[in-house]
């Protein structure tokens, strides 16, 4: 008995120093902490390993629990940022204000676009989908590959009469919010069916977890069809369509019609920067393209957390930016990192 | 008929409390006293510390269960837009992926144990039981991932067609298979739970006095005999616990259903379709749920969760209570 | 005679039968193990074990943080729910009446069947939101809360199994109630019981969920019990639902590790038990 206690404290002094054996521990390790969205993790988690390495004094922590989450956690006030795919709408800033006494600021970081991924055995090309036919797929009333719907759009294609399988998204996230948020947009019955949030009420179709489990779905159930984000698309190599934009051409998602969607909308952007971009008006861009914004409080009392949050926005609009296409995120349109650079003044 | 042999008084293990009316008179020395008093006090503990959480969940849930009211427990409709929320179908998903993991999972663990006891030399044996509870080990993403990857492609290529063939005439398993499924869910928590059984039943066969077993061997028991009418009724309550323990772990099991269960949320006669567990769906959308209303539903079907287990746990011990004839320990 | 034939093919069928359980759960135990072993294991580099998570698009690195991270976490859960989990049982196998014990158990069983996110918002909301950070402390809270039940059962079981004579034994040499529990019965039951216990220790090695919201996860070093703190599930969960080829790899080599931790504890227990035994 006393030797296995002995061991234990053994092991509980070793596991409480072992962090300090390895770390450049100095008193002045400034530890930022931040919490949201997924989709641009890989991004979010290239930026801080590099700013750490570029400053070892800051460590930002970031880990990705999903959009709400990082709302959440900030507004609590147990994270110094969030990171969101959707705006925080005017009923979270308010709890945000009521609960810590103080505004959020939304900054863009980059975009991204989802698109719709498809596996349909015998067929290689690249279907082109109109808003309404992707409307009426995931609400249910286009039932096979071969209806009108589709089939207009694509007159070279010999598309099966086979059952559509749908696969969304069974997790709340930032990628179904830029999906449905283009759905209402273009079909009114889907806004007035289904609506617009993370998790809505899907008419039909299964739920795959995360960016992986409906890739992988749509992978192994023949005649399906689903949305990932164009990130995931890419590195995975999954077959995609093109969609028909605003101006009525068909547009594959590549990182140069996401960033035109951000151009066309940048003119109008308002100052907090909270705009949705999908359905974007110009002739090249991609219609379900999205801004993701990291969230952050106007007041941040620690002096130290505050320089360093700060120094990271300016960092991240000038050097960050450039690392963005490496990634197959687009970077913001220069208009935007202009309006930016001077809102992160507004952070005191 | 199940007969033991009679065992005499003095091999019988107490009744509990037994000592404590015996011993407690005339007590004297400080450190019985301070023993009693911290074991209580741990055995209390978990009582405390689960009264706790299930006031945490009610007190969270309560915009929920004001809003939507009795409602929430038998309306099929989850629309996190439109603020309406409804428990039915994640009821349904929670009990049915249990009940039929637990069906399959309890003679597989129990049949494994009884052959890793009594049929395989110790060493194998021990070594065996200590990969099985490794096993208990493999987090459940990974479960989740090996769902996906290897067990839903065989479901869909090979075993559910064959299946189909001959028994697909039964509402059970009619319809259109995906992949993704209850049935596929109900494996892959058998998977999960099974290494509880086998491991914690074996253990508590191996523990039964081997005074028993030869005993009866003397009075010309075959092997199996001797498993079935003395070994088993010995160990039967270790057995049991296991039981509970896996149908436990059924219950809350969150991210390897989520992956393989197809997350629709409806209710359907056939095993063959998509489902949604509880679990599963407080998993996939509290971290994304904003909206107090939202928060709470997903808090109110965790405090529904508890109940069920409740529930679940209630009928088991008397289904055992009524085989059991009474007994002496029971629950 | 004819009954003694049939006696005999009933022993065989059976046995027969059981051996068939026995080939499909150990089948499907080998074929697990040996996947995660070989997806795992072969992208197991020294760099895993000693390096920090290297950004995206660059190789190498690791997840040294987050297997020391694990290792705390464990033994905070194991110092919480082991003790209790422990006594309790020994409460219930020595010293309860009858109701007491039913509801204790019963209890135990439905805390059992909550789900691990479930315990995890409980601790969230009970020790995160308290001190508004995310640390150690709270994850190896919500893991300890869920390895209660089953310590306390099994335990409960083990020490049942102790037959009566040695109990009498201990006491007619003089030993009061606790020496004898103590020195005679737990140790007869200590087999069973540490068996239980690493069960129940790689039970919750394995839990991602409860951690999301109490540990949080770090991508460095963090020293002490205070901070947020990375651990193996959550960086499995992370990576293996990443888009990156050298994620999923290292969330396959992650879960090797994590399992390969879990032998160690058990090896290292059985050897300490073995040891003692032999004294």
């Amino acid at each position: 008995m006393r030797s296995m206690a002995l061991a234990v404290v053994a092991m509980a002094a070793l596991c409480g120093t072992g962090g300090q054996l390895s770390a450049q521990v100095n008193k002045e390790t400034i530890s930022v902490t931040g919490a949201g969205a997924t989709f641009p993790y890989p991004m979010y988690a290239k930026w801080f390993d590099v700013y750490h390495r570029l400053h070892p004094n800051i460590e930002i922590n970031y880990q990705s629990i999903g959009s709400g989450g990082g709302i959440r956690q900030v507004t609590e006030g147990t994270v110094d940022f969030g990171a969101s795919d959707g705006p925080m709408n005017d009923e979270q800033l308010k709890a945000f204000r009521g609960k810590r006494g103080c505004d959020i600021l939304h900054f863009p970081t980059v975009l991204g676009g989802v698109v719709p991924t498809y596996n349909i055995p015998g067929v290689t090309g690249e279907i082109k989908f109109t808003p309404a036919a992707l409307a009426g797929i995931f609400l249910g009333t286009v039932t096979r590959w071969n209806d009108p719907a589709i089939a207009n759009a694509n007159p070279d294609m010999k598309l099966p009469a086979n059952n559509i399988v749908v696969v969304h998204r069974s997790d709340g996230s930032g990628t179904t919010y830029i999906w449905v948020d283009f759905l209402s947009k273009v079909s009114k019955e889907w806004k007035r069916e289904v609506g617009l949030g993370t998790s809505v009420k899907w008419p039909v179709g299964l739920g795959g977890k995360g960016n992986e489990g409906v890739s992988g779905l749509v992978k192994q159930t023949a005649n399906s069809i689903g949305y990932v984000e164009l990130i995931y698309a890419v590195q995975t190599k999954l077959a995609y369509g093109s969609v028909q934009n605003a101006a009525g051409k068909f547009i594959k998602a590549d990182l140069k019609s996401v960033t035109a969607a951000a151009a066309g909308a940048a003119e109008d952007i308002p100052d907090d920067f909270r705009v949705s971009i999908t359905n974007a008006p110009g002739d090249d861009a991609f219609p379900i393209a999205s801004f993701t914004w990291l969230l952050v409080p106007d007041q941040i009392k620690e002096q130290a957390k505050h320089k360093a949050i700060v120094d990271f926005l300016h960092w991240m609009l000038a050097d960050g930016q450039k690392m963005a296409e490496a990634l197959e995120y687009a970077p913001l349109p220069k208009e935007v990192v202009e309006k930016e650079k001077k809102a992160v003044e507004k952070v005191h | 008929m199940n007969t033991q042999p009679s065992l005499s008084e003095a091999d019988r293990t107490p009744e509990p409390g037994a000592y404590a009316r015996t011993r407690f008179r005339g007590l004297v020395r400080l450190g019985d006293p301070l023993f009693y008093g911290l074991t209580l006090g741990c055995a209390a503990l978990i009582i405390v510390v689960t009264g706790w959480l299930v006031s945490q969940l009610y007190i969270h849930s309560a915009e929920a269960r004001h809003e939507l009211g009795w409602r929430f427990l038998i309306s099929q409709n989850w629309d996190p837009v439109a603020g309406d929320f409804g428990a039915l179908p994640f009821i349904f998903g929670t009990l049915v992926t249990s009940v039929v993991a637990l069906l399959m999972a309890a003679p597989l663990g129990v049949g494994t144990a009884i052959f890793l006891a009594e049929m395989t030399p110790r060493r194998l044996s021990s070594f065996l039981a200590f990969l099985v509870d490794l096993l208990a080990a493999v987090p459940s993403v990974i479960y989740g991932l090996l769902g996906i990857f290897l067990l839903v492609p065989l479901l869909s290529s090979t075993v559910v067609p064959a299946m189909q063939k001959v028994v697909g005439f039964l509402p059970i398993f009619s319809g259109s298979f995906f992949g993704v499924s209850l049935f596929s869910a109900s494996l892959v928590l058998v998977i999960m739970v099974v290494p509880f059984i086998v491991s914690i039943s074996r253990e508590v066969l191996l523990a039964v006095p081997v005074e028993q077993r030869e005993a009866s061997f003397a009075l010309g028991s075959t092997h199996w005999e001797t498993v079935w009418k003395v070994v088993l009724p010995c160990a039967r309550r270790g057995i049991y616990a296991s039981v509970f323990l896996a149908l436990a772990r059924a219950l809350g099991e969150t991210m390897a259903v989520t992956m393989v269960i197809g997350n629709n949320p409806q209710i359907t006669k056939s095993l063959l379709a998509p489902g949604y567990t509880i679990a599963a769906v407080v998993a996939n959308e509290f971290t994304e749920a904003t909206g107090d209303l939202y928060l709470s539903a997903l808090i109110e079907l965790g405090l529904v969760l508890f109940g069920i287990t409740f529930v679940i746990n209630g009928l088991a011990r008397l289904l055992i209570l009524a085989t059991g004839k009474g007994l002496y320990h029971h629950g | 005679m004819a009954n003694l034939i049939r006696r005999r093919m009933t022993n065989a069928v059976m046995f027969s039968m059981t051996l068939i359980c026995a080939i499909s759960v150990i089948g499907v135990l080998f074929f697990i193990l040996g996947y995660l072993f070989w997806n795992g294991g072969r992208y197991l580099n020294w760099d895993f074990f000693t390096k920090l998570p290297a950004p995206v698009g660059e190789s190498g690195g690791g997840m040294a943080n987050a297997i020391v991270g694990s290792a705390k976490l464990l033994l905070l859960a194991t110092l919480i729910g082991a003790p209790i989990g422990l006594l309790g049982g020994i409460y219930l196998a020595e010293f309860g009446g009858r109701t007491f014990p039913f509801v204790v158990r019963y209890v135990a069983d439905l805390l059992n069947g909550v789900p691990s996110i479930i315990v995890g918002i409980f601790a969230y909301t009970v020790v995160v939101l308290k001190v508004r950070h995310f640390s150690a402390w709270a994850g190896g809270f919500a893991l300890g809360i869920m390895m209660i039940p089953i310590a306390l059962r099994s335990t409960e079981e083990f020490l049942r199994q102790v037959p009566r004579n040695l109990r009498e034994g201990a006491l007619a040499l003089g030993a009061t109630r606790s020496q004898m529990i103590l020195t005679v019965v737990v140790p007869a039951a200590m087999r069973g019981i540490l068996s239980g216990l690493m069960l129940d220790i790689a039970r919750v090695a394995g839990e991602t969920a409860p951690l999301l919201f109490t540990s949080f996860g770090n991508r460095f070093w963090s020293e002490g019990f205070n901070k947020p703190t990375a651990s193996l599930p959550v960086m499995i969960f992370t990576y293996a639902i990443g888009p990156y080829e050298d994620w999923h790899r290292q969330a396959w080599a992650a879960g090797f590790v994590l399992l390969a931790m879990v032998l160690m504890f058990n090896i290292t227990s059985r050897l300490l038990m073995s040891w003692r035994r032999s004294r």
